[in-house]
């Protein structure tokens, strides 16, 4: 019995909490009904969504990406093109074009990433950040494909007035489960615990054997793809896209912003981040918007979630409880055995060798 | 017995320094060699520039009877090459657990499966209970004390059966109780037939231990024989206790 437990991945915990996360999904617009509620729900599973796709580069192989606005604004780009342009209609139609948009971003993204995985720590940052720029530049002035910048326009939707985020919001909601799905899969797997080694230790990795380039690559184009996927919704969404929104710095830093306040290795953290985060950067936004200050909140926060918890607020809190646990239990095992607590290994007994 | 590993004419100079000057040595299959000289004589970049780790400015290698043209840690430890570092290097956010199932080479197909399978944790748990680190398994291995990341690094290591591992001072900082455990596990894969090089300053050790004894000062080997005659070489003793 304990030795099947061990050798299923999907343990019962995690299976009963996968389920409440898609039922809490699923029923939140019919709670939050109002339009400016489900806009912001809208935004908040978005930025869940970039977070954790952010997590499997950031995160899982410890690579700081900081430019996922270009991958974003690639998909937006691509979904305005698609339905814009190729004619892929209003209505849900364009919705069936996000996979599509995923895969292609992932296929297109491949050789930018193995030059880019070729650095490492602050440099990959600030190359990352460049390429950002770069793609927004392209958007800027390749004036026949983009509009430059004055944008394109996407079909308006034919959606229900009185219900016209739901659809956005459902697509948003699927594709957060299937990237937190993704990011589980990969947790759980080899890939997961190759790219953790990476993080530790990338040479000793290498030399044990460990295919660090094509790990990274693999981490780096899922993220890129899945990241897209998002900006693809997005755009139909708000359905006016210019390249300084499309390919926003701003867009990048906050998913990782979400990602270390929820704590980037774990699965739940990104989402955690997100759900803290989001709504209070819509409130932000709102209230100090025309201002720019709400951009100093951002640094503020930022600054005391480096300060304060610096490992996130999940890893925070678990360890929180395992101490507490550990403490329970060693009161515990002291009443019971007083002289029983192992902390170095104890010498091999003799015997053996 | 055959050359495992041979280097002939490496060089590797850091801005003016030499930190290998024409260096080159056999370590012949199943034996336990010793890599010893001064501080500095280059004994950790002979490891280095062995494993792919820093490029050799000049010089070949070869291990198995073939040539290696541009060493590659991830390519030497496929073709049986294994190495430890001065500095105990284990994955610290990973469980001490899967800091051994990594050891375990990997196919690019394998990378969705289970990322411990039941086979490779049977076999990291055997090992992780010879070096008395199994209460440990679960933990993170940064909460590991240094002799027990040598350890660590040590076993993790075995997981790939190399046949030829370098050590680099495996008894530094490892208590004396740990010391012989490493000798024993030393000897015991020694009689399984895996070869050893290992750079070491505890001489006794050494002497225990070793034959070659291959004696390294300023990047170029001046002594290598059976350890009673190294102990007496006039060179040897020159070049540790200088003119």
């Amino acid at each position: 019995m304990t030795a099947l437990h061990a050798e299923s991945r999907l343990r019962r915990a995690g299976a009963a909490r996968a389920a409440a996360f898609m039922a809490v999904l699923a029923v939140l617009p019919f709670l939050f009904n109002q339009h400016w509620q489900v806009n912001l729900l809208v935004f908040t599973v978005m930025y869940a969504g970039l977070a954790s796709a952010w997590n499997l580069l950031g995160g899982y192989a410890g690579y700081p990406a900081l430019g996922h606005g270009a991958f974003f604004g690639l998909g937006a780009y691509a979904m305005a093109i698609g339905a814009g342009h190729l004619g892929a209609g209003a209505g849900y139609r364009p919705f069936l074009l996000v996979p599509l948009i995923a895969l292609g971003t992932a296929i297109v993204v491949a050789p930018i990433a193995r030059v880019l995985l070729r650095t490492r720590a602050v440099a990959f940052a600030v190359l990352s950040i460049t390429v950002m720029f770069m793609v927004q530049t392209l958007a800027y002035n390749i004036r026949g494909l983009t509009g430059g910048s004055q944008g394109l326009a996407l079909p308006i939707a034919p959606f229900d007035a009185a219900t016209f985020e739901r659809p956005y919001y459902f697509a948003m909601a699927v594709l957060l489960v299937v990237t937190v799905g993704v990011c589980w899969v990969v947790r759980t797997s080899k890939l997961g615990l190759a790219l953790n080694a990476v993080r530790d230790d990338e040479d000793r990795a290498r030399g044990l054997g460990v295919q660090t380039e094509t790990v990274k690559l693999l981490a780096f184009v899922l993220s890129a793809g899945l990241t897209a996927a998002f900006g693809a919704v997005w755009a139909y969404y708000i359905s006016y896209i210019v390249p300084g929104f499309a390919f926003d710095p701003l867009l990048s830093l906050v998913a990782v912003l979400m990602a270390f306040l929820g704590g980037r290795t774990t699965l739940w953290g990104p989402i955690t981040g997100a759900v803290l985060v989001g709504p209070a950067q819509q409130y932000f936004a709102y209230r100090f918007g025309a201002s720019q200050l709400y951009l100093i909140a951002y640094a503020a926060l930022f600054l005391l979630v480096i300060y304060l918890l610096p490992d996130g607020v999940i890893p925070s809190a678990s360890r929180y409880l395992d101490r507490a646990r550990t403490a329970y239990r060693s009161r515990a095992t002291r009443r019971d055995r007083p002289d029983q607590v192992p902390m170095e290994p104890v010498p091999p007994r003799g015997g053996r060798g | 017995m055959s050359a495992l590993l041979s280097v002939a004419g490496l060089t590797k100079s850091f801005g003016g320094v030499r930190a290998l000057d024409d260096c080159g040595f056999e370590v012949a299959e199943g034996a336990v060699g010793a890599l010893i000289g001064p501080n500095g004589s280059g004994k950790t970049t002979a490891f280095n520039v062995i494993t792919g780790y820093q490029a050799a400015d000049s010089g070949s290698l070869s291990f198995r009877g073939r040539v290696v043209r541009r060493p590659d840690p991830c390519r030497l430890q496929r073709l049986g090459l294994a190495r430890t570092f001065q500095q105990p290097r284990v994955f610290p956010g990973l469980s001490v657990l899967e800091n051994v199932v990594l050891g375990r080479p990997q196919h690019w197909h394998a990378l969705l499966g289970r990322r411990v399978p039941g086979t490779d944790r049977r076999r990291a748990e055997a090992l992780l209970e010879e070096f008395g680190l199994a209460a440990h398994a679960d933990r993170p291995a940064a909460r590991l004390s240094y002799g027990q990341r040598r350890l660590l690094e040590f076993a993790s290591v075995l997981m790939a059966d190399p046949a030829l591992i370098l050590l680099d001072e495996p008894t530094a900082g490892v208590n004396p109780v740990m010391v012989e455990t490493m000798e024993r596990h030393i000897r015991r894969r020694h009689d399984e037939g895996v070869t050893f090089l290992i750079v070491e300053h505890e001489m006794r050790f050494v002497m225990r231990l070793c034959d070659p004894v291959i004696v390294l000062d300023r990047g170029r080997p001046i002594a290598c024989a059976a350890p009673s005659d190294v102990q007496n070489d006039p060179r040897v003793l020159d070049a540790y206790l200088g003119e």
